[in-house]
């Protein structure tokens, strides 16, 4: 987040600092362009593969350990568990790559939860309340990218600073009340199938496929690991750094909103205390995942594994009925072990 | 160099963009307000009734401090709320309410603050009894009587009175009541499951004895045991992986009805009625939901929520150096332990206008 601490455009006090490192940083980033990106290339897809590994360890330690485990149906359910964070690591992942961080995901989510959900919103019914909850991420997501692009705070503190007051609001606005929903066409959100697989997975899958190509396949994608790589190599290449940072922030509100239609429609009611520590959740499933914490390298894919590994082993966790503890516990402890394999990958391709 | 270029892109910019905020705030002011038009605060009526010793009579006026946990969820935002409601239906009581927080170090400071205002009486909901105990001694110290409220002082020395629900009893309740419907079902080896609340507070693991406790009594045992976090989404999704854990179930007890509605809603989404639930603490939503009989929750445990309005009321006592109506003596009672009784269609409707929403 180093990249945060100077003011993007290189006016007020930053500029004698940042005027003696931006030519170094250009040829760093111009030598490192084509080399930098197979190398990049092949250190994701080798942390995948150790994700895929992890993954499939679990898988088999699930089946051996549990009869219920490696059942069609028990395996809908992981997804489907996976489907809410799913959708907001996706938006936190973009955010992430591109030299930002967003704290407020878990508080959006309650927001939007409770603002789709207010009697006033049902009314509208089924089209109304998914319209309201994008629209309320959206517009967090963009507040938040405003103030961090245009009134240059770091955005660890303006999304904190979002977090609490978002969450405030959504408290305010349900009086800390649980909200339940009464349209059913909503609620059906969560319990309709086709093909027999929940509607909650397809959505996941298409903002992954959807997030994949934005990130891999086009100009957006690009710009944000130019920017999360070196602001100011960005800007110098004619970047507009400051809106791409919102329409970043901007895309992590509108998947809270997403995620928010999801886990209420799952919960049957809005309420102001969901999406609890989700912003901690989605940080850890983007690193396990690989991407960089300081940015401009990273994976969605890895993301999503980092996701699918956390709900695998809550599943297993409770079928074979064990405490919450043991839980944390197994959890700290991948999160620790990624980061430890993720820093050796990084070694040889910085020296 | 660029400064006076980007200093006119950035008027534009930001013209265009709080004119975006401004438009999302109006659309927001639309969307949210009037929600809600159904009387909410049923405590009153609750209040209003009751003893009829001549205590109701205008007594010395009285300074009542009050802090509390967060409201940040159902349960409690009823216990400030009718704290409140009961403090303002005697004329003779002034609440000093401060505003509930989860941090220990935040409420200590709190209550050292109402010491500070000298306060006539405190009633004290510690976020964790343990780390408030010295807090409210200083209180008793300072010559202030101190109401606990259900969540308990270390030191006897902490508070004159204690007054709060009986987790013991509420898992006690909840247990013997799957026990003697399985029982008169005739199932023999039931599959009894349990989602309690959040694990590591003192109520969960005293719920959760009292209802092994009550199940032994049939000779049962709980078969699986998840914690959720009082929360629906946690609720959601630890009973969708119970529900996965075992193809057939018998009865669950689930610790409390906010967490409950995301326990319900995983039951439905996997389509499984083949047994029936016991809530826990007593919400409105269950509550017409056992009336209308329409889903697996069949019962709730109450943990009343208007305790903290008896609360009001026991601090006014001490304030006034009264005792208890129908007691005989002039001195409170050091503790007072409230029933956790056991709603189902039948008495419902009795319970219904106390119920939090």
């Amino acid at each position: 987040m180093s990249q945060q601490t100077r003011p993007p455009d290189g006016s007020g006090p930053g500029t004698a600092a940042g005027g003696t490192d931006v030519p170094e940083a250009g040829t760093a980033r111009r030598s490192g362009a084509t080399a930098g990106r197979s190398a990049l290339g092949r250190v994701g897809k080798v942390r995948n593969l150790g994700l895929i590994a992890v993954l499939t360890l679990l898988c088999v330690i699930g089946a051996v350990s549990s009869d219920n485990f490696a059942t069609r149906q028990n395996i809908l359910v992981i997804l489907t568990s996976a489907a809410v964070i799913g959708v907001i690591t996706v938006g936190q992942t973009f955010v992430i790559i591109g030299g930002g961080i967003d704290l407020s995901v878990g508080a959006i989510v309650a927001l939007a939860s409770v603002w789709c959900t207010t009697v006033a919103t049902q009314d509208y019914g089924f089209g109304g309340m998914v319209f309201c909850a994008l629209v309320v991420g959206a517009v967090v997501g963009l507040v938040n990218g405003l103030v961090i692009a245009y009134g240059r705070v770091v955005a660890f503190i303006t999304t904190i600073a979002m977090m609490a007051t978002a969450r405030g609001l959504a408290e305010r606005i349900s009086d800390r009340q649980s909200q339940v929903v009464t349209v059913d066409s909503f609620n059906s959100i969560a319990s309709t199938r086709w093909l027999g697989v929940p509607v909650l997975v397809y959505i996941l899958a298409a903002a992954v496929l959807l997030g994949w190509v934005l990130l891999n396949r086009t100009t957006f994608g690009r710009r944000t690991f130019a920017i999360g790589g070196n602001q100011e190599a960005a800007r110098l290449a004619g970047l507009d750094v400051r809106r791409h940072t919102v329409l970043l922030y901007v895309l992590s509100g509108l998947c809270c909103g997403i995620a928010a239609v999801m886990l209420t429609a799952r919960t049957t009611s809005g309420a102001s205390n969901l999406g609890d520590l989700y912003e901690l959740d989605s940080i850890a499933s983007v690193i396990i995942g690989g991407t960089l914490l300081t940015g401009g390298r990273g994976s969605l894919v890895g993301s999503i594994l980092g996701v699918l590994v956390f709900t695998t082993i809550t599943n297993i966790f409770v079928l074979n009925n064990l405490t919450t503890d043991i839980q944390q516990i197994a959890k700290g402890l991948i999160i620790l072990a990624a980061v430890l394999i993720q820093r050796r990958g990084n070694t040889p391709s910085t020296a | 160099m660029d400064s006076s270029r980007s200093a006119g892109i950035d008027r534009r910019r930001l013209l265009f963009g709080s004119a975006v905020i401004g438009g999302g705030v109006l659309l927001a002011g639309c969307t949210s307000n009037h929600k809600e038009d159904t009387p909410t605060s049923d405590v009153k009526t609750a209040a209003a009734s009751g003893s009829g010793s001549g205590n109701e009579a205008l007594g010395k006026h009285v300074v009542i401090g009050f802090s509390a946990p967060a409201a940040d969820h159902g349960w409690m935002a009823a216990i400030t709320k009718n704290a409140e409601a009961q403090a303002g239906a005697y004329s003779d009581v002034h609440l000093e309410a401060v505003e509930g927080t989860n941090d220990v170090n935040a409420q200590i400071s709190q209550v050292q603050t109402l010491i500070g205002k000298k306060v006539d009486v405190l009633v004290i909901l510690p976020f964790d009894g343990k780390a408030l105990t010295a807090v409210s001694q200083q209180a008793m110290d300072a010559g202030i009587p101190v109401v606990n409220l259900d969540r308990v002082f270390d030191s006897p020395l902490a508070y004159r009175t204690w007054i709060g629900g009986d987790n013991f009893g509420m898992g006690l309740n909840a247990g013997l009541y799957i026990g003697k419907t399985l029982k008169d079902k005739g199932v023999a080896n039931p599959v009894i499951g349990e989602i309690a609340g959040i694990d590591n507070l003192d109520l969960t693991k005293q719920r959760s004895s009292g209802f092994r406790k009550g199940l032994a009594k049939y000779g049962f045992k709980v078969d699986i045991r998840q914690a959720a976090q009082f929360t629906a989404d946690s609720g959601q999704q630890v009973m969708s992986n119970v529900l996965q854990a075992r193809s057939h179930l018998d009865a669950v007890w689930n610790h409390d009805d906010d967490q409950g509605i995301g326990v319900e809603a995983a039951i439905k989404q996997a389509g499984r009625d083949e047994f029936f639930m016991v809530g826990g603490a007593g919400s409105k939503h269950a509550m017409e939901e056992i009336k209308a009989d329409n889903s697996v929750l069949k019962a709730t445990v109450v943990y009343p929520s208007n305790m903290s309005a008896s609360a009001i009321r026991v601090a006014r006592l001490i304030g006034q150096s009264k005792g208890m109506g129908d007691l005989v003596g002039t001195d409170l009672p050091s503790s007072l332990t409230l029933f956790s009784a056991t709603v189902t269609k039948e008495n419902v409707d009795q319970y219904l206008p106390g119920a939090f929403s």
